[in-house]
């Protein structure tokens, strides 16, 4: 139910009820960007029911890479199976 | 697509099973929050990669599974009137109430539809003025701005003909529920991640002081989900009980504060009944006074329908953590998607429908 896309803001119409357009792949939905009030052409949001609900922070996002890294785990295990 | 395939990468998930192996000295059990994650746990085979000291515990976090029987009842009851168009998302549907789903009230001529969003069912308010449109307002804090939205809109549009039949949890009460029971067997848990986007990350915080357990803020993709796993066995090995947040390309700490106003503006927080566990303090939304005509049970008068459970399905214990699907008599017998006991069968978020769907009969 919780269930969040994230796809590229294209358009923008500000209004009583801020709304743009979002790609996700190929596919262009309309959706509510009242929540996002800060989100702009090229920018990733989340949404969920046909609201923006975040922006996606691009810097946070490449973190679930370097995370292993910083925290010292080998980086050799997928060519040395364990054993 | 962009912020989903990189998530799914096979050699950086090999190398957190490793770390996670690293880390797992003891035996732990987490459990995930959000019914998405459930999901994605069971789909991608996560629970099977981890090392066997670790278990994972599927919780309460799908919003069709804890809506109680009383409010299919009511549902059933708004879709079945003749002036009523009754608005859902897809997976209320096939929910069983006492008698029938909504489903068979759509077979037996209601009209019921199935929309993608809140403000759909609030365009066809505008379109048909004539009819009465009813939205059932299910979900966690993730789904209640929307809904909350379409309440706002509706005023200041002046479409009268729209109301919301509301039935919307909380998270956190939920979490407190599972960890203060006597059957207590949580370490640690992945928090909901899009429920963290809308109200941030400090309501967590009493919970994990008080009750001495890790709560990691965690997405939805495999290496979010390891991710959030490391993370919280990691808290364990060093006997932390913090909140992190693995989440943080879409979760600030403070949540959404635009979001927040609109709920504040609508709703109140009040007792809720959750399927399966009963009632739960200061654990949902109703729609403040000022916005009462657009509240379905009231305009309606259908608040007083009761509602009775099988007694043979077993969802409160699975969505407690007490219970395991595959070990439910009925699992897969009596109970099957096509036939569900509970909801818990049949939501696709569900844990006994993801354990279904993937075959997992032989292994819990």
């Amino acid at each position: 139910m919780c269930l969040g896309i994230p796809g590229e803001v294209r358009s923008v119409t500000e209004g009583e009820l801020r709304s743009g357009t979002v790609a996700f792949g190929g596919i262009v939905k309309e959706v509510c960007l009242a929540y996002v009030p800060e989100a702009q052409v090229g920018d990733y949001v989340v949404v969920h029911a046909g609201f923006a609900i975040s922006v996606i922070d691009a810097a946070a996002a490449a973190r679930v890479f370097s995370y292993l890294d910083e925290i010292g785990a080998t980086a050799e295990i997928d060519d040395e199976p364990p054993g | 697509m962009k912020f989903l395939d990189e998530y799914r990468d096979q050699a950086t998930a090999r190398r957190y099973v490793e770390a996670i192996r690293a880390r797992a000295t003891r035996p732990w059990t987490l459990m995930e929050v959000c019914g998405g994650q459930t999901h994605a746990i069971v789909r991608f085979g996560i629970d099977e990669l981890l090392p066997p000291s670790l278990t994972l515990l599927h919780g309460p976090g799908c919003p069709v599974c804890v809506t109680p029987v009383e409010l299919i009842d009511q549902a059933i009851a708004l879709a079945a009137r003749p002036e009523v168009t009754f608005c859902s998302f897809g997976d209320m549907l096939r929910v069983p109430g006492s008698e029938c789903d909504l489903l068979a009230v759509k077979a037996a001529g209601g009209d019921v539809r199935v929309v993608y969003s809140p403000l759909d069912a609030l365009a066809l308010a505008a379109r048909h003025p004539e009819r009465e449109v009813v939205f059932f307002a299910v979900g966690f804090e993730t789904t209640a701005p929307a809904n909350a939205m379409a309440v706002v809109e509706a005023r200041r549009r002046g479409l009268g003909n729209f109301s919301l039949l509301v039935s919307h949890v909380l998270v956190p009460p939920a979490m407190e529920a599972v960890l203060a029971g006597p059957e207590r067997r949580v370490d640690g848990f992945l928090a909901a991640g899009h429920v963290c986007v809308i109200m941030g990350i400090d309501d967590y915080r009493p919970l994990a002081a008080r009750y001495r357990v890790p709560i990691v803020v965690t997405g939805f993709e495999p290496l979010d989900l390891l991710q959030g796993i490391h993370m919280c066995v990691t808290q364990l090995a060093e006997g932390r009980a913090e909140v992190e947040n693995q989440y943080a390309r879409s979760v600030r700490r403070a949540g959404n504060a635009a979001a927040q106003a609109v709920l504040r503006e609508v709703f109140e927080v009040v007792p809720r009944t959750w399927r399966g566990i009963g009632e739960i303090p200061a654990s949902g939304f109703a729609l403040r006074t000022a916005y009462a005509q657009h509240d379905a049970a009231r305009k309606f008068g259908v608040g007083g329908i009761g509602g009775r459970e099988d007694p043979a399905c077993q969802s409160g214990r699975v969505l407690r953590g007490l219970l395991k699907p595959p070990d439910c008599p009925a699992f897969g017998i009596r109970c099957t998607p096509e036939t569900p006991l509970g909801a818990t069968m049949v939501s696709s978020e569900g844990a006994c429908a993801a354990y279904f769907r993937y075959r997992r009969f032989a292994t819990a």
